[in-house]
C-alpha cells in the first residue's frame, strides 16, 4: 500500500520551522540602532539576527573587509515629468529620515556610502507613469543610500530593479507625507554571485498608504530588512514579497512593523517557493505593537513551498502586543510540500509532470500576484516564475 | 471493447533495506461493462496491484505483463496510463496545495480528453456532477483535498471518474472510512459510471458492505499476493460468514 504524505499546514517538513509567539523585538538585537558600523559588534553568527545568515558568504561585508570600487553598481533612475531626482551628499538632511540602521551591515552601509540618490514627488502630485531605478551590478562593491520622498498627497509607483553582479550594501528611505500613496516595486534579480544586503526604512504620514512589493530571485545571498513606522495615524502598510530560491541560494527577508502610533493598518503576505539542494529561505516578520497604538489592525502571513528534498525554510513570526485596545492582531506561517505523492496524483490524473509542478507553483503565487495591482509587473512575474520553473525541470 | 489483461504480474517493494515482493503471480481479466471485486484481508497485497497498474514509482515490477487493448500498460508513464484510459480512485487522495478543485479537474480533463473542454459545457458538467454526489459548490475554489474529511475527499475520487470516463477504473478500498450514507452516495456515483457499459471496474475491498450497493460480476479472493478464488457474487455471500480465516490459513503455509 502506498502511504500518503501529506504535509500538514505549519509542519515540518525537508527543513525546519520554529514559530515564536512570545519575543521581544528590540531587545533580541545584539545593539541598539545606530548610524555609526563602530557601534556594532562584529557578528560571529549565534546572535539572533545573524543565526540564520552565512556570514562566510558576505563577502565581508559584515566585518570591515568590504572595500567599495568605484563601478561596483550603476544606478540609473527613469523618471517622469514633474520628479527631481538628485545626486546628494552625506550631509543632506533628508538622508537616514525615515529609520535608523539596526544591523552591523545596514550600519557598514551607512557609514561608507559617498554619495546618495534622492528622488523627490512634489506635494499633490500624482504620476501616472512609474519611476524607474537600474542597479545594476558591475562586479565590484558598493555601499548605497536611496530616498524616495512623496510630498503631501503625491502618488508614486516606483519600480527598483536589481541586475547584474554585486557585493551591495544599502539603505532605502521612503518618506510618506500625509495622504501620500506609494507602490514600490524591488525586483532582486541579481547574478548568481551576487551578494545584496539592504535595509528599507518606510515612515508612513497620517493617511497615507504604503505599498511595499519585494520579489528576489536571484543572488548568492539576499538579506532585506524592510521596516515600517508610522509618522501620524491612519497610515496603512501592505508589504508583499514573492521568492524562489533556488540550489545554494540564500534569500533571507527580516521584516518589522511597529505600530507605534494609533489607528494603523498593516497587512503582510510573503510567499516563497524553494526548489534545489540547499536552497535556504529565512523569513522573519516582526509586528509591534506599541502601547499607545490603540486601534491597530495587523495580521501577518508567511507561505512556503518546498519543490524538492535539500531545501530549507526557516519561519518565525513574532507579535508582539503591548495594548488590548485593537481591531485585530493575527500572524500564520506555514510550511508545505510538493512530493513526489502530489506529482502521482495529478499524472495519474492524466496530467504530464511538468505541467503539474507548473499547476502547483502558479496557483500558489497566483492568489499574491493579483494582489499587486500593477498588471506589467505581474506579467513579468508569473514569466520569471515560469521560466525559474523550465529551468528546474531542464 | 476495452480490455485490461493482467498476466502473471510479480512485484517487489523496498522496505527496510530489503526487497520484498508483494504480489506473486496475479492473473486477471476486467472487460468493458463488467464489474470485478477483489477481496482479501490487510496485507494481502490488493492496494500493491491498484497502485502498480497505476505505475506508482515506489513498485518494481518484476515479471508479467499488463496490457491494455493489447498496449503495453508497464511502458506507459503514469500520465499515459491515465491517458489511454486508466483510472486510479485512490485510498488515501493526496492534498495539492495552491491548485483549486475546479483548475485541477479542468486540467486533467483537458489532458484525457486531448483538448480543452468547452467552458460553458464544462461548467454545467461538473456542477451537474457535483450535485450529483452532494458536493457542495464551494468545493470547486478550495485547493485539491485540502482540509477534505474522509467522505469527501473519496466523493471527489467518483467526481474524478464521473468526469473523466475510463476505459477501466480500479476503486482502491473507496468504502474504507465511510458512513453508510457517503456508502450510498459514493456507490451510486460508480454505480452510474457502471450502466453507461462503457468502463471495466475492479473494486478492491475489504469488506462486502459496499458489495450491497455495487453489484460485482465476478468475486475474486486475494491473499498473498494472487488471486486464490474466483467465483461469481455468490462467493462474496461466502466471504460475509466465514470471513478469510481459510485463504489466510492456506497462504500462510504457501
Amino acid at each position: 500500500m502506498a502511504e500518503a504524505q501529506n504535509i500538514p499546514v505549519g509542519s515540518t517538513t525537508a527543513g525546519s520551522i520554529a514559530v515564536a509567539a512570545e519575543s521581544t523585538v528590540a531587545t533580541r538585537m545584539s545593539a541598539p540602532p545606530s548610524f555609526d558600523v563602530a557601534d556594532f559588534p562584529v557578528p560571529h553568527g549565534r546572535e539572533e539576527e545573524w543565526r540564520f545568515t552565512p556570514l562566510e558568504r558576505l563577502r565581508g561585508l559584515h566585518d570591515g573587509t568590504a572595500v567599495a570600487n568605484g563601478d561596483g553598481v550603476k544606478v540609473e533612475v527613469q523618471a517622469p515629468e514633474g520628479v527631481t531626482v538628485e545626486t546628494v551628499g552625506r550631509d543632506d538632511a533628508r538622508l537616514g529620515k525615515a529609520g535608523t540602521p539596526v544591523d552591523r551591515i545596514a550600519a557598514q552601509a551607512y557609514s561608507a556610502f559617498e554619495k546618495a540618490s534622492v528622488v523627490t514627488v512634489p506635494k499633490e502630485t500624482v504620476l501616472t507613469e512609474p519611476i524607474r531605478i537600474a542597479v545594476h551590478g558591475e562586479g565590484g562593491t558598493a555601499f548605497g543610500h536611496q530616498v524616495i520622498e512623496l510630498g503631501a498627497f503625491a502618488e508614486a509607483v516606483v519600480v527598483i530593479d536589481h541586475t547584474g553582479d554585486a557585493v551591495l550594501a544599502a539603505n532605502v528611505d521612503y518618506l510618506l507625507g500625509d495622504g501620500a500613496k506609494l507602490t514600490v516595486v524591488s525586483v532582486q534579480d541579481w547574478d548568481e554571485k551576487a551578494v545584496h544586503v539592504a535595509q528599507h526604512n518606510a515612515l508612513v504620514g497620517r493617511d497615507a498608504s504604503f505599498k511595499s512589493v519585494v520579489v528576489t530571485f536571484g543572488g548568492d545571498v539576499v538579506r532585506l530588512h524592510p521596516r515600517v513606522q508610522y509618522a501620524g495615524p491612519g497610515g496603512e502598510a501592505e508589504l508583499f514579497g514573492l521568492y524562489f530560491t533556488d540550489q545554494g541560494q540564500h534569500q533571507e527577508h527580516r521584516l518589522l512593523v511597529d505600530h507605534n502610533v494609533p489607528h494603523c493598518k498593516s497587512n503582510v503576505v510573503y510567499k516563497g517557493a524553494l526548489q534545489g539542494d540547499d536552497a535556504h529561505a529565512v523569513w522573519i516578520g516582526d509586528v509591534l505593537i506599541e502601547a499607545k497604538a490603540e486601534g491597530t489592525d495587523t495580521y501577518e502571513m508567511n507561505r512556503n513551498l518546498v519543490l524538492t528534498d535539500g531545501a530549507r525554510v526557516d519561519s518565525v513570526p513574532n507579535l508582539e502586543i503591548e495594548t488590548g485596545e485593537i481591531v485585530g492582531a493575527g500572524h500564520a506561517s506555514a510550511t508545505g510540500r510538493f512530493d513526489d505523492e502530489q506529482l502521482f496524483y495529478l499524472m495519474a490524473r492524466g496530467i504530464p509532470e511538468h505541467e503539474a509542478r507548473r499547476l502547483v507553483v502558479r496557483g500558489f503565487f497566483a492568489e499574491l500576484v493579483q494582489q499587486i495591482g500593477l498588471p506589467d509587473i505581474e506579467e513579468r512575474l508569473i514569466a520569471k516564475i515560469e521560466e525559474e520553473l523550465e529551468a528546474a525541470v531542464a | 471493447m476495452a480490455t485490461l489483461e493482467i498476466r502473471d504480474l510479480h512485484v517487489t517493494v523496498e522496505a527496510d533495506n530489503a526487497t520484498k515482493e508483494i504480489l506473486k503471480g496475479v492473473d486477471l481479466t476486467v472487460k468493458q461493462g463488467e464489474t470485478h471485486a477483489i477481496m482479501g484481508p490487510n496485507g494481502s497485497g490488493k492496494s500493491t496491484l491498484a497502485y502498480s497498474l497505476a505505475g506508482h514509482p515506489k513498485y518494481t515490477i518484476t515479471g508479467g505483463t499488463v496490457t491494455l487493448d493489447g498496449e503495453d500498460v508497464l511502458e506507459m508513464s503514469v500520465d499515459e496510463r491515465a491517458r489511454a484510459g486508466l483510472f486510479l480512485a485512490m485510498q488515501y487522495p493526496v492534498e495539492v496545495p495552491g491548485v483549486s478543485v475546479s483548475n485541477f479537474l479542468r486540467t486533467s480533463a483537458t489532458a484525457i480528453r486531448g483538448e480543452a473542454p468547452k467552458l460553458r459545457t464544462w461548467v454545467k458538467e461538473v456542477k451537474e456532477a457535483m450535485e450529483r454526489l452532494n458536493i457542495d459548490p464551494s468545493f470547486a475554489e478550495r485547493n485539491v483535498n485540502e482540509g477534505f474529511s474522509g467522505g469527501e475527499k473519496k466523493r471527489h475520487e467518483i467526481l474524478q471518474l464521473e468526469l473523466l470516463k475510463p476505459k477501466v477504473a480500479v476503486l482502491d478500498e473507496t468504502d474504507s472510512g465511510l458512513d453508510v450514507d457517503a456508502l450510498r452516495v459514493v456507490s451510486e456515483g460508480v454505480n452510474r459510471v457502471r450502466e453507461t457499459g462503457e468502463v471495466g471496474t475492479l473494486l478492491i475491498t475489504h469488506y462486502t458492505r459496499i458489495l450491497r450497493y455495487i453489484k460485482p460480476d465476478h468475486v475474486h479472493v486475494f491473499s498473498g499476493g494472487r488471486i486464490v478464488e474466483s467465483g461469481g457474487a455468490e462467493l462474496a455471500d461466502k466471504l460475509e460468514e466465514e470471513g478469510y480465516e481459510a485463504y489466510t490459513k492456506g497462504g500462510a503455509s504457501a
